[in-house]
């Protein structure tokens, strides 16, 4: 008998109805709200008279347009500047108060980054449908959930309903088989895949991602890696339960206690694929092979090792990939043949949904500990994911490290990974980013984005230009 | 929701693959807490010259020319021909919400992003999937003859070309439905209202460390 995906477990302990075409009703466990995506979506229960269908399923913070200087946090509301940011916040604020909504405000020592504080937070728990108007929401997969990003007709849809209208996906396995080597990273992996099945090889598909080297990951690191699944099409990336999963949720605020802790750990156990599941796709990466990732171009699919160059279009077969690329180089203002390693840089960026959790800013930290910023960089910010996670660094002193080698260290928000608030990358400026999207203007307007990892980012940051990060931790060691 | 059954219009074509949603409507616009007004800043990158800022008066902005949405033979265009993965990227719903505010009502491509294909549905704008041969086929026609208009026969789930070529297109029957009659999807969803309350309260049986509050 063929068994079943954790994909197909969850789709099914939470059908409510199917019709004849497929179309199905989706029971929602949880729903997480920020600032942007939401208030059109009050507005529309308002109008129609509507009330939440269960008010205790959703869960809020602002993050997209919260300032993050410490001076600007001071003053509260006022510090955000601008008046139509301001009026997003408030809104939220407003609307979680009329329909009695669970809200960490901005001024609450939890707030944070939607992705990261839920699960901080145990609103994240596996075997959950989560769903945010956020298409980042395939990060909390990462505990064994299926969560999906939607629009904000959904998002009305699951306040007004509690259900999903959804079609079925397809199952594929994306299986990371042996270890990596010192100072490669889950941000690694994830552009190594995106490069390898592009941006849409995701779509219509729900992958879980499996093997040797995604299991020896930290629930940050998974989180990482399904956070980026959106990046290579997919709405929801997954990876199953293990005890990992149930040691970082125990204890959490939002988790289960006592004997239902014991009962919900029975039940999240299941969590995982049966070996003898079908899967309509299966990828198969060897761990040893990744090699530290930077993108080179405005398409996260478009990304190189740290010891390659960058490639040449006119050697590309396929004409809407030559002419695609050779638009991204123009913008990017790089030539073909260049060496990753001579991109120079005028920014850093280490924060986002995809890297800001403590395991991230250690990481950065034991690289810049001990150097300095290179004198060519304009502006290189931390920020953490969240209240917590800031707490947690300068507990263990992280702040400081970042100081002393020249780096800001800011409050929590999204900051500059889309450039909402005031953070913003100036036209025609590098940035090693450790956030998710290197698009045209994505960190502002004009601004060239390289993704990378937290350990990539520090390492650049030290010496203007990027490095494989791996020869410094050999001197690191030494 | 509005109805979509039959639609013509004059098509523009947006040579270009992976369209993403910062491309089609910018993050500082999505500042708003209105569904509407977004059509000005529709392409706002591509453009116009300058950066936009929401409140600006955007008829004092340099356009860009070059960009297809500037040149005076896709005036008034309703067609939106484009390339693979349109819409990849963010599930903002503003993106639908500034090609219809513009006045796009159909795109054609030969695939999409999976939120933002399902986010045109909610908004009465049909995209309809195509062959990569047809739509190169396509491109060809309109860059060949200004004023290329075609229809998008939604009931007969076919294109009318004027020159008498029908091309048949896929849609989902559930999605076709909602659109040809205006459905409005909560509406539709509460009438199962009964069945979710039965798997509620199942549910709360069996999982009762979802329905717990913060201890
Ligand atoms: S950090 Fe970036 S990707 Fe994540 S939710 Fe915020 S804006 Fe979106």
């Amino acid at each position: 008998m063929t068994g079943k995906t954790l994909y197909d477990k969850l789709w099914d302990s939470h059908l409510v109805t199917q019709r004849e075409d497929g179309t199905a009703l989706i029971y929602i466990d949880r729903q997480l709200i920020h600032e942007v995506t939401s208030p059109q979506a009050f507005e529309g229960l308002r109008l129609a008279g509507r009330r939440p269908w269960r008010a205790d399923a959703n869960f809020a913070t602002p993050d997209h347009n919260i300032p993050t200087t410490r001076e600007e946090r001071r003053q509260g509301l006022e510090g955000i500047r601008d008046p139509i940011s301001r009026i997003q916040v408030t809104t939220l604020d407003e609307n979680c108060r009329e329909f009695g909504i669970f809200e960490l405000d901005m001024n609450d020592e939890r707030q944070g980054i939607v992705h990261v504080v839920g699960p901080e937070q145990g609103a994240t728990l596996p075997g959950m449908t989560i769903v945010c108007g956020d298409s980042h929401t395939s990060t909390h997969g990462a505990l064994g959930a299926l969560a999906h990003g939607i629009g904000t007709s959904e998002v009305e849809h699951v306040m007004a309903t509690q259900c999903l209208m959804q079609t079925k996906m397809k199952n594929m396995l994306i299986r990371v088989d042996g270890r990596l080597n010192p100072g490669v990273t889950a941000k690694d992996i994830v552009l190594a895949i995106i490069g390898e099945i592009g941006t849409a090889g995701g779509t219509g598909y729900t992958i879980e991602f499996g093997g040797e080297a995604i299991r020896s990951l930290s629930i940050e690191g998974r989180m990482t890696v399904c956070n980026m699944a959106i990046e290579a099409g997919a709405r929801a990336g997954l990876i199953a339960v293990d005890q990992t999963t149930l040691d970082y949720i125990k204890g959490r605020p939002f988790a289960p206690k006592g004997e239902m802790w014991e009962k919900a750990c029975t039940a999240w156990r299941e969590m995982v694929s049966d070996d003898t599941a079908q899967f309509d796709r299966v990828v198969v990466i060897d761990a040893a092979e990744i090699i530290p990732q930077v993108t080179w171009g405005t398409s996260p699919e478009m990304v190189a090792p740290i010891t390659g160059e960058i490639p040449d279009p006119e050697q590309q077969s396929s004409p809407s990939r030559r002419d695609n690329m050779r638009q991204a180089l123009k913008y990017m203002g790089l030539t073909p043949g260049m060496k990753i390693t001579d991109i120079k840089l005028d920014c850093i960026f280490i924060g986002s949904c995809t890297n800001s959790r403590i395991e991230d800013l250690r990481a950065a930290a034991a690289v810049v500990k001990g150097h300095k910023v290179a004198s060519t960089i304009e502006m290189a910010l931390v920020v953490p994911g969240s209240g917590l996670v800031k707490k947690q660094a300068e507990a263990e002193g992280l702040d400081k490290i970042f100081i002393e080698a020249g780096l800001e260290w800011r409050e929590p928000g999204c900051s500059m990974c889309l450039a909402m608030n005031a953070d913003q990358l100036g036209a025609g400026k590098h940035c090693a980013s450790t956030s998710n999207r290197n698009f045209e203007g994505r960190q502002g307007f004009g601004g060239r984005t390289h993704l990378v990892s937290p350990a990539m980012a520090a390492a650049a940051a030290i010496n203007g230009h990027f490095v494989d990060v791996r020869d410094m931790l050999l001197t690191l060691d030494r | 929701m509005r109805k979509f059954t039959k639609e013509s219009g004059l098509v523009m074509p947006l040579d270009r693959s992976n369209v993403d949603t910062d491309f089609i409507i910018p993050k500082q616009f999505l500042k708003s807490i209105k569904r509407s007004g977004f059509g000005v800043n529709l392409f706002d990158e591509h453009r116009y010259m300058d950066k936009g800022e929401p409140g600006r008066d955007n008829s004092q902005r340099p356009l860009n020319t070059d960009f297809v949405l500037n040149q005076p033979r896709y005036k008034g265009a309703s067609v939106l021909l484009a390339r693979e993965n349109f819409g990849c990227g963010s599930s903002r719903e503003h993106a639908p919400w500034a090609l219809d505010d513009y006045g796009f009502r159909i795109i054609l491509a030969p695939s999409y992003a999976d939120i933002f294909f399902n986010n045109c549905f909610k908004n009465g704008i049909l995209p309809i999937v195509l062959d990569k041969e047809i739509i190169d086929r396509l491109f060809a026609k309109v860059e060949a003859q200004e004023g290329f208009s075609l229809t998008a026969d939604l009931e007969a789930q076919q294109i009318e070309l004027s020159d008498g070529e029908r091309i048949p297109f896929n849609v989902d029957a559930f999605r076709k439905d909602c659109l040809i009659n205006g459905l409005d999807d909560i509406g539709l969803t509460l009438q199962d209202a009964d069945k979710i309350k039965a798997f509620e309260q199942n549910w709360r049986n069996t999982s009762p460390w979802y329905f717990g509050v913060q201890g």
